[in-house]
C-alpha cells in the first residue's frame, strides 16, 4: 500500500492504494467520481479520459501512483457554479450524445483539443483528434458539430474578454 | 494486473540504483506500452521504476549541428516542437501520427525505441537518420541498436537517456496505419543526410525494422519517387498476419516509400 495525494477538481485528496491500482479505479471507487468510465481493456476507447496537469490522458492506462502529486480534472470538475462548461452545453444543444457512455471521455478530449487548437479547429482536425475516442452509438457527426460549436463560442468569448 | 511495487526515480543514477535492488524490476516511462501489457498479465514486474520525473532525460536541443531529444520527451512534445519542425519536419510529422492525443501526451521516444515494437514508428526514423542512441553508459549507433522483434542492444538495466542525429537535408515519412490500432502496417522513413540516402522500414519486416538497401541505392543517384518504381521488396522477409500478407506488405513498402520521397 502506498499513500497517494493529488489534486482532483481543485480539491486535495489522498488515499492508501495498492501500487497496481489504476487511476480510473482510484477516481471511481475511492473518490466516488463515477463520471469517468471504463469502456475497454485495450486502451483504445477513451471513455476514461481525464486531464493530468492540463493534458488529456487515459486514466485506465495510468497508475494512481504515477499520478501522485499531479492535478487531475474529471468530467465532474468542468461545470462551474451550476453552469455547464461550454463544451458540455454544446453537446447538449447539438445532440452530441445518445446513450452517453462515451460522453465524459469525448467532452474531456474535446476540451483538451480546444485548449491546444483554440478557434483554429476545423472538421478534419477534430476528427483526427478523436482518434482515441470510440462512440459505440456511432454518433460522431453530432459530436464533431458540438466540438466545433464549442470551439467557436469559446474563442469568441476569449476575444470579447480581451 | 499482478501486484507490483512502484518507485519514482529522481535521477538516472537513482533509477539505476532502484532497478538494481530487484531482479524483476522494469522501467516505466509513459507506460503506454507497459501498463496495457501488465493489465493483460503479459508482463508482471515485481517493481516499477518510474523515469517520467527525471529532468536530465527531458527536452529538445539543437546545437553544433546535432539535434538531441531527451528520452523522456513525449510524442506530443516532439510533434509540436518548433526546433524539430525546423530541423526535421518529417520527425515531427511522424510523432503526430502515433496513436492518439492521449497516448501522445504520455508515451515517450525513449520508451518507444527501447520497446522496439515491429510496428512502432520511431525505429524507422532512427535508422534513416543514422541516429545515435545515448544511454547511461555508452552511445549506440541505430544500425546496431535494433536487433530483432522487441529486441535491442540494451543491457537489462541500461537506460536510454537521449537520441541524437544530424539534421537531414531532406526527409519524409509515410505510414499506412492499421485501421484499428493505428500502429504502422507499413511505415517508411527516407532521409538524405550527411551520410547519404537512408531508408528505414517499419511494420513490415518479419524481423522488425530494417534498412532497404535497394531503395537507398536507387535514391542515391536520383532522389525522386520515380527512381523507386522498379524497386521491389522480397516478401519472404516480411510479416504475414491477419492484417495483411507479406506480398501485400511488399507492395505497401514501395507505395509508402514513394509517398515519403514525394513528401520530403
Ligand atoms: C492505443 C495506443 C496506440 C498506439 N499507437 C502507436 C502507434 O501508432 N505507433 C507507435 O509507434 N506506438 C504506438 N503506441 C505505443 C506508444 O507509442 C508507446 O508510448 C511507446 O511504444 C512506449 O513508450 P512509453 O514511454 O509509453 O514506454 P513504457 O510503456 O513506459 O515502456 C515500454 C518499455 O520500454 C522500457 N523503457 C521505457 N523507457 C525506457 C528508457 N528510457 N530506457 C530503457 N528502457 C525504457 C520499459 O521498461 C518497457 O519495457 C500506441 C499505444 C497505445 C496504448
Ligand atoms: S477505458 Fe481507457 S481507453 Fe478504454
Ligand atoms: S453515445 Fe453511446 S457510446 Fe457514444
Amino acid at each position: 500500500m502506498t499513500k497517494v495525494s493529488m489534486t482532483v477538481n481543485g480539491r486535495q485528496v489522498s488515499g492508501d492504494v495498492e501500487d497496481r491500482t489504476l487511476l480510473v479505479h482510484f477516481i471511481r471507487d475511492r473518490l466516488g467520481l463515477t463520471g469517468t468510465h471504463v469502456g475497454c481493456d485495450t486502451s483504445q476507447c477513451g471513455a476514461c479520459v481525464v486531464h493530468m496537469d492540463g493534458k488529456a490522458i487515459k486514466s485506465c492506462s495510468t497508475l494512481a501512483v504515477q499520478a501522485a502529486g499531479s492535478s487531475i480534472t474529471t468530467i465532474e470538475g468542468l461545470a462551474k457554479d451550476g453552469e455547464l462548461h461550454p463544451v458540455q452545453a454544446a453537446f447538449k444543444a447539438n445532440h452530441g450524445l445518445q446513450c452517453g457512455f462515451c460522453t465524459p471521455g469525448m467532452v474531456m478530449a474535446a476540451v483538451d483539443m480546444i485548449n491546444r487548437h483554440g478557434g483554429n479547429l476545423d472538421e478534419a482536425t477534430v476528427r483526427e483528434n478523436l482518434e482515441g475516442n470510440i462512440c459505440r452509438c456511432t454518433g460522431y457527426h453530432n459530436i464533431v458539430k458540438a466540438i466545433l460549436a464549442a470551439a467557436a463560442e469559446m474563442s469568441a468569448g476569449r476575444q470579447a474578454a480581451e | 494486473m499482478y501486484a507490483t511495487n512502484y518507485h519514482r526515480a529522481s535521477s538516472v543514477a537513482d533509477a539505476l540504483r532502484l532497478k538494481g535492488a530487484s531482479d524483476e524490476a522494469k522501467y516505466v516511462s509513459g507506460g503506454m506500452t507497459l501498463i496495457p501489457t501488465m493489465k493483460q498479465r503479459l508482463a508482471a514486474p515485481s517493481d516499477l521504476v518510474d523515469l517520467r520525473h527525471i529532468a536530465e532525460m527531458k527536452g529538445i536541443t539543437v546545437s553544433g549541428g546535432r539535434v538531441r531529444i531527451g528520452a523522456g520527451t513525449t510524442h506530443a512534445e516532439v510533434a509540436q516542437s518548433a526546433e524539430i519542425k525546423a530541423a526535421c519536419p518529417a520527425l515531427a510529422h511522424l510523432a503526430s501520427l502515433i496513436g492518439d492525443p492521449q497516448v501522445r501526451h504520455m508515451g515517450t521516444i525513449g520508451g518507444s525505441i527501447a520497446n522496439n515494437d515491429p510496428a512502432a514508428d520511431y525505429p524507422s526514423a532512427m535508422l534513416a537518420l543514422a541516429a545515435t542512441i545515448v544511454t547511461d553508459r555508452r552511445e549506440i549507433a541505430a544500425d546496431d541498436f535494433f536487433t530483432g522483434l522487441f529486441e535491442t542492444a540494451l543491457q537489462d538495466d541500461e537506460i536510454v537517456v537521449a537520441v541524437t542525429f544530424a539534421p537531414p537535408e531532406r526527409a519524409g515519412y509515410s505510414k499506412f496505419p492499421n485501421p484499428a490500432s493505428r500502429y504502422a502496417m507499413t511505415g517508411v522513413f527516407v532521409a538524405k543526410g550527411p551520410g547519404g540516402v537512408r531508408v528505414g522500414v517499419t511494420g513490415a519486416g518479419a524481423n522488425g525494422v530494417f534498412r532497404h538497401a535497394a531503395m537507398e541505392a536507387a535514391l542515391t543517384g536520383n532522389f525522386s519517387a520515380q527512381a523507386l518504381s522498379g524497386v521491389t521488396t522480397d516478401p519472404s522477409e516480411l510479416l504475414s498476419d491477419i492484417h495483411g500478407s507479406a506480398e501485400y506488405r511488399a507492395n505497401l513498402v514501395n507505395v509508402m516509400a514513394r509517398r515519403a520521397v514525394a513528401a520530403a
